[in-house]
């Protein structure tokens, strides 16, 4: 009995959204909180950061950006289909402020993150601005969906084609240099877009909470694949994070971590590949000989 | 034991017990087949004819689940295998499970008449015959159910599906009561799954024993973490009772520099990655990966560091030490794992304590850096303390470390219910001992999550003490079982 996929879409290149029904997910879930999901019976364990709720429809949004084996054939499903596995809501949710100044930065697929905080910072009547930014205007998701929930919206991209040219970082520093109030930061994106988002806040001594993505099993705090050093102290991010005091994170570790199985990636791709080029033998061969 | 006749065979009166065939280790450290290879009926039969019957049965004692082992052991002699396979279910519905994970040494065959080491004679094989009725009743698909006791209407769910839980749960539904099983994971059993090897406990074979439960009535509900997925009071509201049986899954990690260094696994980790997801099928056959591994380091004495060297083993590694800062007196693993660890070439090197793994320019680990030790005075477990020896480090180059020095309770339940009364210090659960409840009038724990880790058999102990209080609470108001059990 898995859980039915409803609403499908791309958003970007080898990036798609899926609505799927899970009820108590979307009952119980809050900005922040992730999702493991599996597809098939060999399939890996994957984290996934709930980006939307619908509690109504009892359903919850993903987004998956295609960087391995699993979440390839993730975005191969449409809508009909089922995921197999689906525990949550995991994690501990954000804490939200409550009627403060707030910038959100969102990077790459982490926007679909940014998207559950702004929604959440502005029901608890927070000064919302957001930052998003992506290496190029095609890539960059979720802009018309975070905007109603947002005072302020500034859209950077590397190479310039949409938005201000350049990085999050400096569409962050110019509104500190402005003398902007800022309560709080929470930033979402790469690893390396975190770093310099709280690189940038430290010696002003503005808060800012980052999320982290290290590599699960589990994701209940039984194996401790994902844990990072914070403060000097390991912390499992599956149970204690996987928001954590950017201030206080080890971001050269986490990078370090999660290129770990980088070769294995590749592998597991090939793999695939070479197992789908005998099936399509296979295929062509049953086909010739039932001719 | 009620009075009974002479039983119809002659005994065997062999001092040893029926050997087991198994893989030798030179093959079986190439594949992840069972070690042992089980009885033959005929094997079975002679064993069970070494049993002498006495009346007083202190084996009946040293089991957690009191298993009539006597009559088993006779019924399996007189070759009545079904009606053995009967008679075992009524009490332990997991044999084929139990007989190859239950410490028999330390329980039932412990206490055999038999059982004189310094005579050269061995105890009744219990524990060999029991995993031959487990495995006869899949051999011969027989579906042998305990008798079911008529719906009483009410409802009990079982958190966490492990040890504790399938054993509350098979008694409970065997008393008529209606069984939901919740579990975090995406497959049933608990550490049985992710934990326990495949050669040591095929997952056909778990897989099977937990279809009976289905077959009884029990129903499962996957990928479901309470805590998270929905809260302890939510459940207690929906259920008339409620069983936790959440294991201790939070790995302890030496707390020494280098320990986030990449190739640095909890044995939690490693044998979920191995056992769980596959990883050993990478990547033709499972996503999981798992590393490959040239010289890996697993640190601990234990079942689980036993299970994880051998693990390491089979994923055809150059060499694989085990580093224990005691003796192998200490050691805390079963003796036949340890013992088959040793033929299965694991280099044990005793008497040194992890001080630091040294990573390379990477942040991948080069090499663990251990403190030697001597041992001095017993400790508070009877145990004699290593005592480091000034100055005096050895390095062993290692790509892979595996830290199995034993895990805490998973707080995921418990820190979403501040209600639940809670060991401040140790943060397991608070039971009463004779009854598993809790300070919560309708919640029942037991297994780790209460007595932080310990064997699988103590976990099913503890899950029928609480299902016989659980029975009694439903059926007569009060927690107090009012027979013995």
């Amino acid at each position: 009995m898995g859980n039915k996929i409803v609403n499908a879409r791309e958003l970007a290149p080898k990036t798609m959204l899926f609505e799927i029904e899970a009820k108590h997910i979307a009952e119980r879930g809050k900005a922040g909180q992730f999702v493991i999901l599996r597809l098939c019976d060999q399939g890996e364990r994957i984290p996934l950061t709930i980006a939307n709720r619908n509690v109504d429809k009892g359903t919850i949004t993903i987004v998956a950006q295609e960087v391995g084996k699993t979440t390839r054939d993730l975005n191969a499903l449409k809508v009909g289909d089922e995921i197999l596995d689906l525990a949550g809501p995991l994690g501990r949710a954000t804490d939200i402020p409550e009627n403060k100044r707030v910038v959100c930065v969102g990077g790459g697929i982490g926007i679909a993150v940014v998207w559950a905080q702004v929604q959440a910072c502005k029901a608890a009547g927070n000064h919302v601005t957001t930052i998003l930014g992506a290496r190029s205007k095609d890539l960059l998701i979720l802009e018309d969906e975070i905007r109603p929930f947002t005072d302020e919206l500034i859209v950077t991209t590397d190479d310039g084609t949409y938005g201000r040219k350049g990085l999050v970082t400096h569409a962050l520093q110019d509104m500190i240099d402005a003398g902007e109030t800022i309560d709080e930061v929470i930033c979402i994106g790469p690893v390396i877009m975190m770093k310099f988002v709280c690189k940038t806040t430290e010696p002003y001594g503005i808060k800012t909470v980052a999320s982290l993505n290290p590599i699960m099993v589990d994701g209940t705090g039984m194996c401790g694949a994902c844990r990072v050093t914070v403060g000097g102290k390991t912390r499992f991010a599956c149970v204690e994070g996987p928001e954590f005091d950017g201030h206080q994170v080890d971001f050269d570790e986490l990078m370090s971590r999660l290129a770990y199985y980088k070769n294995e990636e590749a592998r597991a791709l090939e793999a695939a590949d070479h197992h789908c080029r005998l099936e399509a033998a296979a295929d062509a061969l049953l086909n010739e000989q039932n001719r | 034991m009620s009075e009974q006749s002479k039983p119809s065979y002659a005994f065997n009166k062999s001092k040893t017990k029926t050997p087991m065939r198994e893989q030798k280790p030179e093959d079986r450290i190439k594949n992840f087949n069972e070690v042992p290879l089980g009885f033959t009926e005929e094997e079975a039969c002679q064993e069970g004819r070494r049993c002498i019957q006495c009346k007083n049965a202190p084996c009946i004692g040293g089991c957690p689940v009191g298993v009539d082992i006597p009559g088993v052991m006779r019924l399996v002699g007189e070759q009545q295998y079904e009606a053995a396979l009967r008679l075992i279910k009524e009490k332990n519905f997991l044999p084929a499970i139990c007989g190859r994970v239950c410490p028999q040494e330390d329980q039932c065959e412990l206490h055999c008449n038999l059982n004189k080491p310094d005579k050269g004679r061995e105890p009744g094989g219990v524990g060999r015959v029991e995993r031959f009725l487990g495995d006869y009743a899949m051999e011969h698909d027989l579906n042998v159910l305990p008798p079911k006791e008529a719906p009483t209407g009410k409802k009990v769910a079982i958190i966490g599906s492990g040890p504790a839980g399938l054993t509350a749960a098979s008694d409970l539904v065997q008393k008529g009561h209606d069984v939901t099983v919740y579990e975090a994971l995406h497959k049933p059993g608990g550490v049985l799954f992710y934990g326990i090897p495949e050669f040591r406990l095929p997952k056909k074979i778990l897989i099977r024993e937990i279809d009976g439960l289905k077959d009884m009535g029990v129903k499962f509900v996957m990928n479901y973490p309470v805590g998270k997925a929905e809260s302890l009071n939510s459940i207690r509201e929906r259920y008339d009772a409620v069983f936790i049986g959440v294991g201790a899954g939070l790995p302890w990690f030496l707390g020494i520099p280098g320990e986030n260094l990449n190739g640095v696994y909890s044995a939690n980790e490693f044998l979920t990655r191995v056992n769980l997801m596959g990883g050993y099928q990478f990547p033709e056959k499972a996503d999981t990966p798992i590393k490959k591994i040239k010289r890996i380091a697993v640190i601990g004495g234990g079942n689980v560091a036993m299970d994880s060297a051998r693990t390491a083993k089979r994923l055809n590694p150059d060499h694989v030490y085990l580093i224990y800062r005691r003796t192998k007196a200490e050691l805390p693993a079963r003796i036949e794992e340890s013992h088959h660890a040793a033929e299965e070439f694991i280099d044990f090197q005793l008497l040194h304590s992890p001080v630091e793994i040294l990573g390379d320019e990477h942040g991948a680990v080069k090499a663990i850096k251990c403190q030697q030790m001597e041992l001095g005075e017993p400790d508070d477990s009877g145990r004699r303390r290593p005592v480091p020896i000034e100055g005096a480090f050895k390095t062993w180059d290692v790509d892979t470390v595996v830290v199995a020095i034993g895990q805490g309770p998973n707080p995921v339940l418990t820190a979403d219910c501040p209600e639940l009364e809670l060991n401040k210090k140790r943060g397991t659960i608070v039971t009463m001992q004779e009854t598993m409840q809790t300070n919560l009038d309708n919640v029942w724990a037991g297994g780790d999550i209460v007595t932080g880790g310990a064997t699988v058999i103590l976990a099913m102990g503890a899950g029928r003490v609480a299902a016989d209080s659980i029975h009694s609470y439903l059926t007569t108001g009060s927690a107090r079982p009012t027979v013995e059990v």
